[in-house]
């Protein structure tokens, strides 16, 4: 029996339970958030997107997601590769049949079927406004169900990369605490695989390939949505730190004072940059950008000290604005909510940034290395599964859907709004939006 | 040019676990690591140029 399977719950596991509980605040910000950024037209399909999406991740993960993931001391399928086991995969029957649920297991697996959710949700921000709802919920089920299962169990299920200090002596081996790579990274790489298999809105590109300005239609929204992510972020980290990492519950508060300096410093700074490039503060960007220092605080927000939370906001808060627009001006990548620029981007930099200031206290970390040495190249090893594995099989299976079910919606539908188009309804019905409803003077 | 680029994101991540089962001591475990993430940031290159229409391109 693992550190789990206690019959009643520990002062931990009804802490961990407690952070849990707002997690699906996460889930709500970014649903709001991304729905604000997109046009009017699509607001309550993008709700309604993911409504659908939170259920059919439940629903992937329980059936077949767990038993590939498993719990932080499982077993797995090994194989053996020059006198190493590699654990790829963990073994546990469908629909959680192996589990013990009347135990803290329980809290552990309700944890990983909202971060599978989480990062199911990702992609509906990316490839807003051109996806067909039935194809949303198919895609949610190929991500929650096999793609984030299989690296979740590497990085937290005690699979290869975690394993990577005892095996490899790279120092404690591949470390995620708030999900920057398992859930951020993943959930933005299979946002940039949508997007390239849908291709960008119609009217976002001129016929000289230069991208026109579609703002986002609720700003109030967009920032409301940060303020709601801010506190189930900060329950994500605490319960992967207690859950998944075993860290002791004192640094409870030390995982909500970086998570806060994180998006603190990294929305100042994407403010301060858009000011400088646009002559005022952008508020869409700010608020990516504050999304950004959740994400890139997530990886290490247990183990570093408080001014290396700032260093990295403040990077992050950088990087956004910068990769927003690059990949919108040169990578004609049509995003948009920011999704790749803030999760994969933002992912990757934290997964980095552990490495760099991340400081392992013994009593946890020692059953998974000998020491912080080579613990930047665990790091790295990490990001090359995610760019080598995550991103070429969530665009293969995407690509394979596409063929059986077409995943965009016909050009029309696109003109109209996928409210109308989707749902036979707008979401501010009393409102019109249209400038032909508005008499000229 | 799509396809390339997806083996070069696949390359480099054998090419980093084999510096992991080849390579003992740490630096040139470190380089051939970094050498297979630069493997993967060129086929990344690939993939986004295979995806970009030529207007883009051109410009």
């Amino acid at each position: 029996m693992n550190r789990f399977g206690d019959a009643t719950l520990s002062e931990a596991a009804l802490m961990a339970a407690a952070a849990v509980l707002l997690m699906p605040l996460a889930l709500a910000g970014l649903a709001i958030l991304n729905t604000g950024l997109a046009r009017s037209r699509n607001a309550a399909h993008l709700m309604m997107a993911s409504l659908c999406i939170a259920g059919v991740a439940a629903v992937a993960y329980v059936f077949c997601g767990f038993s590939w993931q498993g719990l932080p001391d499982g077993t797995g399928r090994l194989i053996r590769v020059a006198g190493t086991d590699w654990n790829w995969m963990a073994r546990q029957p469908l629909f959680l049949r192996g589990a013990d649920l009347a135990s803290a297991q329980s809290v552990v697996i309700w944890m990983q079927i909202l971060a599978a959710s989480l990062c199911a949700l990702i992609p509906s921000g990316a490839a807003a406004e051109r996806w067909r709802l039935g194809a949303i919920c198919a895609s949610t089920a190929l991500l929650a169900g096999i793609t984030y299962p299989l690296f979740a169990h590497w990085a937290w299920g005690g699979g290869w990369l975690a394993q990577l200090g005892n095996n490899f002596h790279l120092g404690y081996g591949f470390v995620d605490v708030g999900g920057g790579g398992v859930i951020q990274t993943a959930g933005g790489l299979a946002a940039l695989a949508m997007v390239w298999i849908l291709g960008p809105r119609r009217g976002k590109y001129t016929s000289d390939g230069l991208p026109t300005a579609i703002p986002a239609h609720h700003a109030v929204f967009v920032i409301f949505g940060c303020l709601l992510a801010w506190v189930g972020w900060i329950g994500m980290n605490i319960a992967g730190a207690l859950l998944l990492y075993g860290l002791e519950a004192s640094r409870i508060g030390l995982i909500g004072i970086n998570t806060t300096l994180a998006a603190g410093a990294a929305a100042l700074m994407t403010a301060i940059v858009t000011r400088l490039r646009f002559g005022r503060p952008d508020a869409s960007l700010t608020a990516n950008g504050w999304v950004a220092g959740l994400v890139a605080a997530s990886a290490a927000c247990a183990l570093i000290p408080p001014a290396a939370a700032i260093l990295i906001g403040l990077v992050a808060g950088v990087l956004t604005p910068i990769a927003i627009e690059n990949l919108e001006a040169r990578l004609a990548i049509d995003d948009p909510a920011g999704a790749i620029s803030v999760h994969a981007v933002g992912g990757i930099w934290g997964l980095i940034a552990t490495g760099m200031f991340a400081r392992f206290p013994a009593a946890s970390f020692q059953s998974r290395g000998a020491g912080d040495a080579g613990q930047w190249v665990a790091q790295i090893v990490g990001v090359a599964a995610l760019l080598g594995f995550v991103l070429p099989l969530a665009y293969g299976l995407n690509a394979l859907l596409n063929l059986v079910l077409p995943q965009r919606v016909a050009p029309e539908a696109e003109r109209q709004g996928l409210d109308l188009h989707e749902l036979g309804a707008g979401a501010y019905p009393d409102f019109p939006t249209h400038s032909d409803d508005f008499p000229q003077r | 040019m799509k396809l390339a680029g997806f083996l070069l994101l696949l390359s480099g991540l054998f090419l980093v676990l084999a510096a992991l089962v080849l390579l003992r001591q740490p630096s040139p475990q470190a380089l051939f690591v970094l050498l297979g993430i630069g493997v993967g940031a060129i086929g990344l290159g690939m993939v986004f140029r295979a995806h970009t229409p030529a207007k883009e391109r051109r410009r």
